[in-house]
């Protein structure tokens, strides 16, 4: 990644961040020679393991950012080093502005109390703690009085759908459950951001789905930046704004669900994608093919970020192609906006197969 | 698949060191049949040599040294004065008069709602109820004093242990450093017989409460520290993670995550150190500390098996009433905060059961007749008098049975050994044993075999030795083949080892001494009871590790040799057994160490060798020096074997085991 500076309007802005695990660590990141290994190269020559290397991007305020990678690709180490609960062995780390790496352990701690939180794959309850102790469990560190933390934590019990629940231990809850206990502590400190390490691994579809959903409506409702980790694409594609793919600790794609899908960076990325069913993700942007002469188009214009899905009754139903206009609002008449091209029921049918490479 | 996982033999069951040990073996005989006699190092009961007379020297010049050595004046007669104090002050509250009282301030009737309610509110109504009717029982076989004692010295230890041992526990669970730096020290102090660190205790501070405290100490702080470090280090990383990512510090993550989530663990670890201290007091009778392991140590030496029986089954009573109130302790604490009663009724009644307790104690205190347990109706003398008969009927009755056993394993097995170990040139011995080290262990087992043994010649007590050590080893064998089929039978059965576990590990909490009185009533005075009673104390660990060992094996390697038709008998020893062979091997280590420290302890009944010595310099100030000297060579022995036993199991090969 090319070093250009840190964004401080950004919420979070990293730049050439490296964690190196072992001996040597600190050279790494210092030496050209050392940065070009390969993961076994690096073990060998240095005796050193690049959990994450060089990362580099940006998170804007409201965002829902999403890490995705395999296991071992140092997703994890890395969302742990934005709150340095994990010390970075080298770079920069922005939020709001503030340059978080000359800050001590003191201000470090502040900032978890108040303006980061994170939600735990294994939810990390206090097992010895009631639903309602646990959830005030931060503002009890923090000082915060017996009585108000106990009305903000009901607060987010409710929040979160657990109403009723207050009193029970959290062995005593289903797995999603306890992770809305996770969560609803994770908002009681009325933070600015919220960092999910990959909180739903642990349960099953169904649940899983629920929970994601949650975390859409919560996401709505209090607008708060969320970067969140997980494997599992498609729950990548469904939550996130931007996705950001690892291999390896390196990063190799940074993108926004189409354009993982429409126009992967490398093979590796490809493999992840390929059972995408590319009608979900792509809009008409990415299938749109210029109008040929004297073509009949329909009347109706569609915007470019419509997701195919979305347009398929509508071009069906318009019996010849129709105009993708950038920008425009669309609708009848067709006004503003700069016209793409067209899609007809072809281009529409062959996203749907998944044929267009061939 | 399954030929695979049934060929797969460990390297150290390979014939050839098999075939090269038994070469040394036969060597050994041959040459002994011509060398026999010569160069034996005899050495009289009652004689002394050189050696000893300076460590005699030593421990007086210790002696003449107290009051003048910087040491002495400003560290350990501070820790022995502090001590001695502490220990009184706990002993006239409920053993010994003190306050200016003729009588303990705490009597019988006090220490009876105390414990009753002490124990209800630490562990329930079941434990409570247990704890009473145990103490009045005791009270009522004649020995409540020595008792009283007893929990006093125990109590007073275990309150330092704790103290000292939870912060250091703590501290090891937190950083790997002080765990690496700490370990070896509590390995240590484990490992060392019991009854080796006594006699030097008492040249630093004399006897009396401090040396025995300390002794305690020694001997029961490592599991609470153990434990303590254990329960810091599982909880799971996750919770202590979620707690760093609110900004909580690094104290409160301690207080309020990992301590609350340790908790019923390091309780556990009391318990432990509850038990040991337990065993350790009355073993501490052998420096002077008194209750009931006096009654019992007097007893053991003239023979008088009633008395032994009855402060015996005390002592069994009291270990029971201490292990069944901390243990439920520890798994009330999950308990109360779960489905206690409300917490305002839970109040209510301990509010009424501290007022009962508190008008009892005062009671005990002012008035004479609840503070001295009542002597008229005593159970005692009737235990000791229908013990000792049946003791003598027994032995009468079944003399024919229990003299071939005794006379099958002491000439068919002891003396051979014993002969061959005491009778062979030293020299021999040495060269003969260092082989085998190096055969079975390799060359550092033979190393230390080799220097230990040279020492111990050196110690002057060789004939000594070499009894301990054919004992040792003939128990040590015995335990294996009883532990072995234990073990097995546990591994194979869930429901055996839900039978059997108990019972093992009511054994492991029983003080050693008290192993002794049951085969003495049998056998009577003898080494073969000594070697019983270790088997019966060593037995129960060796077989947990096997059965764990065993269990290790995997299911899928049983159930291949199974579909390949293999019978039980051969799946036992052709794959369970093979393949846990490192278990075994473990075991076998420490069998030899727990054999060890109860055949030295049997020195006490007539088994003589290096227990012996070490007990006569206890009692007579002329052999304190060989009684050092037999301390150190059983250090001595016991690094051996330990070192020799443990470069087996380090060799056995680790793809075995799973």
């Amino acid at each position: 990644m090319t070093a250009h500076a840190a964004s401080p309007d950004a919420m979070v802005s990293v730049r050439n961040l490296w964690k190196v695990f072992g001996p040597k660590a600190a050279e790494v990141p210092k030496s050209p020679q050392l940065q070009q290994l390969s993961r076994r190269e690096l073990m060998d020559q240095a005796g050193c393991t690049a959990a994450v290397r060089d990362a580099t991007f940006d998170v804007s305020r409201g965002e829902v950012f999403v890490i995705m990678g395999l296991s071992g690709s140092g997703k994890s180490t890395l969302i742990r080093l934005l709150t340095r609960l994990i010390e970075p062995t080298a770079g920069q780390l922005l939020l709001e502005g503030d340059d978080l790496m000359t800050r001590d352990t003191k201000a470090m701690r502040d900032l978890r109390r108040s303006k980061v939180s994170m939600v735990f794959q294994h939810f990390g309850l206090l097992p010895h703690r009631r639903v309602v102790d646990n959830v005030s469990y931060g503002l009890e560190i923090r000082g915060v009085d017996k009585a108000t933390r106990t009305r903000r934590a009901m607060e987010v019990i409710e929040l979160v759908g657990l109403s009723g629940y207050e009193r029970s231990f959290p062995h005593q809850l289903s797995g999603g459950m306890q992770q809305r206990v996770g969560l609803a502590r994770a908002l009681a400190g009325d933070p600015d951001m919220l960092l999910f390490d990959e909180p739903f691994s642990a349960l099953d579809p169904l649940i899983r789905r629920d929970m994601q959903a949650e975390v859409i409506r919560l996401h709505k409702e209090m607008g708060k930046t969320m970067i969140f980790v997980t494997h599992d694409l498609s729950e990548a594609l469904k939550l996130g704004d931007r996705i950001l793919i690892m291999r390896d600790g390196a990063m190799v794609q940074t993108g926004t669900g189409d354009q993982l899908v429409g126009a992967p960076a490398d093979e590796y990325v490809r493999n992840f994608v390929q059972d995408v069913p590319r009608s979900h993700v792509l809009t008409l942007r990415w299938v749109a093919r210029p109008e040929r002469l004297g073509e009949e188009v329909a009347d109706l214009t569609l915007p470019a970020d419509t997701i195919i899905r979305d347009a398929i009754r509508c071009v069906i139903s318009a019996g010849r192609p129709v105009r993708v206009v950038d920008g425009g609002s669309g609708g009848a008449g067709g006004s503003g906006g700069k016209v793409l091209g067209v899609v007809g029921e072809d281009e529409i049918l062959t996203s749907i197969a998944g044929l267009e490479d061939e | 698949m399954s030929t695979a996982a049934v060929a797969s033999v460990p390297t150290w069951r390979r014939p050839g060191r098999l075939v090269a040990s038994l070469a040394v073996l036969v060597v050994w005989s041959l040459l002994y049949l011509v060398l026999r006699g010569r160069d034996t190092l005899p050495l009289g009961e009652t004689e002394t040599t050189p050696l000893h007379q300076s460590f005699n020297h030593l421990s007086d010049s210790i002696a003449s040294n107290r009051n003048s050595s910087p040491l002495f004046v400003y560290f350990f007669n501070y820790l022995q004065i502090w001590m001695t104090q502490f220990v009184t002050f706990v002993q006239s509250l409920i053993s010994q008069p003190g306050f200016g009282r003729p009588a303990p301030l705490i009597g019988w009737l006090g220490v009876l709602a105390l414990g009753g309610f002490l124990a209800w509110l630490l562990a329930g109504w079941r434990s409570a109820v247990l704890a009473v009717l145990g103490f009045a029982f005791i009270g009522w076989q004649g020995l409540w004093t020595e008792a009283m004692d007893t929990l006093a010295l125990t109590l007073a230890a275990v309150l330092i242990a704790v103290v000292i041992g939870i912060p250091i526990g703590i501290w090891i669970g937190l950083s790997r450093k002080a765990a690496r730096v700490i370990t070896p020290i509590l390995d240590f102090m484990q490992i060392m017989p019991t009854f080796v660190y006594l006699a030097p205790l008492t040249l630093l501070f004399l006897i009396g409460p401090a040396s025995s405290t300390i002794a305690v100490l020694i001997y029961s702080i490592p599991p609470v520290i153990r434990i303590t470090g254990h329960a810091i280090r599982s909880v799971p990383e996750s919770t202590t993670e979620a707690s760093d990512s609110l900004g909580a510090t690094r104290w409160q993550t301690l207080t309020q995550v990992m301590l609350p989530m340790a908790k019923r663990t390091i309780v556990m670890g009391i318990n432990q150190t509850t038990m040991a201290a337990l065993s350790m007091v009355t073993i501490a009778a052998l420096i002077s500390a008194p209750g009931l392991g006096q009654t019992v140590l007097q007893a053991l030496t003239t023979l008088d098996v009633g008395t032994a029986f009855n402060g015996g089954l005390a002592i069994v009573i009291m270990a029971i009433v201490l292990d069944r109130t901390t243990t439920a302790a520890g798994e009330g604490t999950e308990r109360t905060f779960e489905h206690g009663l409300p917490p305002r009724l839970r109040w209510g009644v301990a509010g009424l059961g501290a007022i009962v307790t508190a008008v009892l104690v005062w009671e005990s205190a002012t008035f004479w007749w609840a503070n001295t347990f009542p002597t008229g109706h005593s159970i005692g003398p009737s235990i000791v008098s229908g013990v000792a008969s049946a003791s003598t009927w027994i032995q009468d009755t079944f003399s024919g049975v229990t003299n071939v056993l005794k006379n099958l394993i002491s000439g068919g097995l002891l003396d051979p050994l014993q002969t061959l170990l005491t009778e062979s040139p030293f020299w021999l011995v040495i060269i003969a044993l260092t082989a085998l080290a190096a055969i079975l262990g390799g060359r550092w087992a033979a190393l230390s075999t080799v220097v230990c043994l040279l020492i111990v010649v050196g110690l002057n007590l060789w004939q000594n030795s070499m009894e301990t050590l054919a004992a040792t080893l003939i128990a040590t064998v015995l335990t294996m083949v009883f532990a072995i089929v234990i073990g097995v039978a546990m591994g194979r059965s869930r429901r055996v080892d839900r039978i059997v576990r108990p019972t093992l590990d009511a054994g492991q909490v029983m003080p050693a001494f008290v192993y002794l009185v049951p085969f003495l009533v049998l056998f009577g005075a003898s080494r073969f009871t000594a070697i019983v009673s270790a088997m019966v104390y060593a037995v129960p660990p060796a077989a947990k590790v096997i059965a764990d060992g065993i269990r290790g094996v995997s299911e899928s390697t049983v159930e291949a040799a199974t579909s390949a038709g293999a019978s039980t008998w051969q799946i036992i020893h052709q794959v369970q057994l093979p393949m846990a062979s490192r278990a075994l091997a473990l075991a076998t280590n420490q069998g030899l160490i727990y054999v060890l420290a109860m055949v030295v302890v049997g020195g006490m009944v007539g088994a003589g060798g290096l227990g012996y010595q070490v007990v006569n310099g206890f009692v007579q100030d002329r052999f304190i020096g060989k009684g050092l000297a037999a301390g150190l060579a059983i250090v001595l022995l016991g690094l051996m074997l330990d070192r020799i036993s443990q470069a087996v199991a380090s060799r056995v090969d680790p793809s075995g085991a799973r």
